[in-house]
């Protein structure tokens, strides 16, 4: 067991380079309201606010220098956001994107217009559809009513629109139990007509909504220096990220409501070490990797 | 100069063996391999004789690191189970089939290299300068990602290969970013062939003419980069797989050309481009 976390044994991350930039384009706002949702976003959680074209295109502009690998989108929903269509569609003009999205409210109209801006890019433009478990009766609890049934629509759409989605569902059961729910969910997935299911499974993070449906983190959830020692900390997202919001630029898409993750206006102010005081930053550092896609893999041994 | 640019062999010596002689034919000066010698195929130990005999110049993959240093895994990162379970039985048979001083060989082979050949600055590392396991995919790397990498390690040439898929981009200032592609395994696609990457420069880059998509007659450094099909007796190794007990799924992606494991980490271009 490591010593207990205290302020003068908080390790601080550097960013070694801007790998992924985030963009909160729905800001907190969702039709969805799901029990466990690290920032409680729901339909009247405007503590965040959609970004405007004008907005992402300024950032995707300033992120040329930076030499941004690849570009997130993410929320709340996405697709309330009424120029999310627009968005990608520039933002495939600069790089690869990546939508998060919770699969039930997509448009035909819209994934056509989407099919053809990638078509036009030399890049990929990823969905990833949150979905948490192959069944109603896993999935439903945590989501909503009928969420189930309205995703499973979606990513229909998304595969008649020549997508190959990512399903990415938060772990709430046991850590055993993953290869009996990705072999159910495959074969639930072909019989929604996808026959090659992307899967992704995330850790639950014990904070907004999550700490009120199970626990928050414990005082012993922290990362201290000792554990650093011999750590890969391009496992961190914090490490190789920030998010762009309508309140600036924030360091991970995680600690929105932490009251130290605003990092400043631009990126410049932004690009400074990050203290992994929370425990959410203890999660990251367990499983490694949680936010980006599967094609970004790194290993942590090399 | 000409240059060939060899990687991820994978274990299959019998496309090495017809790369090299593929090579020479061509009047190449110099043989390159930008690592991850085993894996996959069958006989790992038949690669390093035809290496060395050809002077081959070789760099450090994952793979050779996992080897070489005993490690527990190939270290490319995947998380679904069933990528793994494949992963792990070719890693297992490449790591019990590789002789203590091949295994110390790839153990010592450097991470990078780097040489100027008529003034361009060439660097070659396994997935990208910054990190050995790093995946370039090329839906998946912005413009001015590559060019800022480039620029950071300071190269007019960046060679790299590790995602199995050939490709290049030109960047700015004349730069350039060439994955090579492997001899190893085909690049689902369809067809069984490999692929490796032929370097001209200076003199003997060929004149203007009508070209293919690869070729450069724009940029500022004379330089041609071409991408070569290599065939060869794929279904001996298979049957040679076969015979040595690896998975139905490794030779139908050799006598296929479709990959049907290790899947997880493609984008969905790249997916789509594929069967599986």
């Amino acid at each position: 067991m490591t010593s207990l976390p205290t302020p003068g044994n908080v390790p601080h991350v550097e960013l070694r380079s801007l790998d992924e930039l985030w963009f909160q384009v729905s800001g907190t706002l969702c039709n969805l309201e799901c029990t466990h949702c690290f920032i409680s976003c729901s339909p009247h959680n405007d503590s965040f606010g959609y970004l405007s074209l004008e907005t992402v295109s300024r950032s995707l502009e300033e992120s040329l220098r930076w030499g941004v690998k690849e570009y997130y989108f993410t929320g709340g929903e996405p697709f309330l956001n009424r120029d999310i269509v627009p968005i990608l569609e520039r933002t495939l003009e600069y790089g690869p994107a990546t939508v998060l999205t919770n699969g039930t409210v997509l448009k035909p109209e819209w994934l056509s217009r989407l099919r053809d801006a990638e078509q036009r890019s030399i890049f990929s433009l990823e969905f990833r559809v949150s979905i948490d478990g192959p069944t109603p009766e896993t999935n439903d609890p945590i989501r909503g009513p009928r969420t189930f049934e309205r995703a499973m629509k979606g990513v229909r759409l998304l595969v008649e629109h020549g997508f190959l989605p990512i399903i990415t569902m938060a772990r709430t059961w046991d850590l055993s139990d993953d290869e009996r729910i990705l072999a159910e969910f495959r074969s639930v997935l072909e019989e929604h007509g996808c026959d090659r299911p992307r899967l992704k499974v995330l850790p639950r993070l014990q904070i907004g909504a999550e700490a009120n449906r199970t626990e928050g983190y414990g005082q012993h959830d922290r990362i201290t220096l000792e554990m650093m020692d011999g750590f890969d900390a391009s496992q961190l997202i914090c490490n190789h990220s920030r998010v762009v919001t309508d309140r600036g630029i924030y360091v991970c898409p995680i600690l929105l409501e932490a009251s130290d993750a605003r990092l400043g206006e631009t990126l410049e102010a932004a690009a400074i070490d990050f203290p992994l005081s929370h425990g959410a930053c203890y999660t990251c550092y367990q499983y490694g990797a949680i936010c980006t896609n599967p094609s970004a893999a790194k290993s942590s041994t090399t | 100069m000409k240059l060939a640019i060899f990687a991820g062999i994978y274990n299959n010596y019998i496309a090495l063996e017809a790369a090299i002689a593929d090579a020479r034919a061509r009047g190449i000066d110099r043989l390159y391999c930008l690592g991850d010698l085993g894996a996959f195929g069958p006989h790992p130990d038949r690669v390093f004789p035809l290496l060395k005999e050809a002077g081959v110049v070789c760099i450090q993959g994952n793979y050779d690191d996992s080897i070489g240093n005993d490690l527990d895994d190939c270290q490319c990162g995947y998380t679904d189970p069933r990528d793994n379970h494949f992963a792990q039985i070719s890693y297992e048979y490449t790591y019990r089939n590789t002789a203590p001083e091949n295994r110390r060989w790839m153990r010592d082979l450097p991470p990078e290299l780097r040489f100027e050949a008529d003034g361009i600055r060439f660097l070659m590392c396994h997935g990208s300068p910054r990190q050995t396991n790093e995946f370039l995919w090329k839906s998946t790397t912005s413009t001015h990602f590559l060019d800022k990498l480039a620029r950071d390690h300071d190269a007019d040439v960046v060679l790299a290969t590790h995602t199995g898929i050939h490709w290049q981009r030109e960047l700015s200032d004349g730069r350039r970013f060439v994955n090579v592609g492997v001899l190893g395994r085909p690049e689902n696609d369809g067809s069984t062939n490999v692929w490796y990457t032929i370097i001209r420069t200076g003199k003997d880059t060929p004149k203007p003419t009508g070209s293919a998509p690869w070729d450069s007659t724009t940029s500022s450094t004379p330089i041609q980069i071409d991408f070569i099909p290599l065939t060869y007796n794929h279904e001996h190794l298979a049957q040679e797989m076969q015979d040595e007990g690896l998975p139905e799924e490794f030779t139908d992606t050799i006598r296929t050309g479709w990959w049907t494991t290790c899947l997880e980490v493609l984008p969905s271009r790249e997916r789509r481009a594929g069967k599986w």
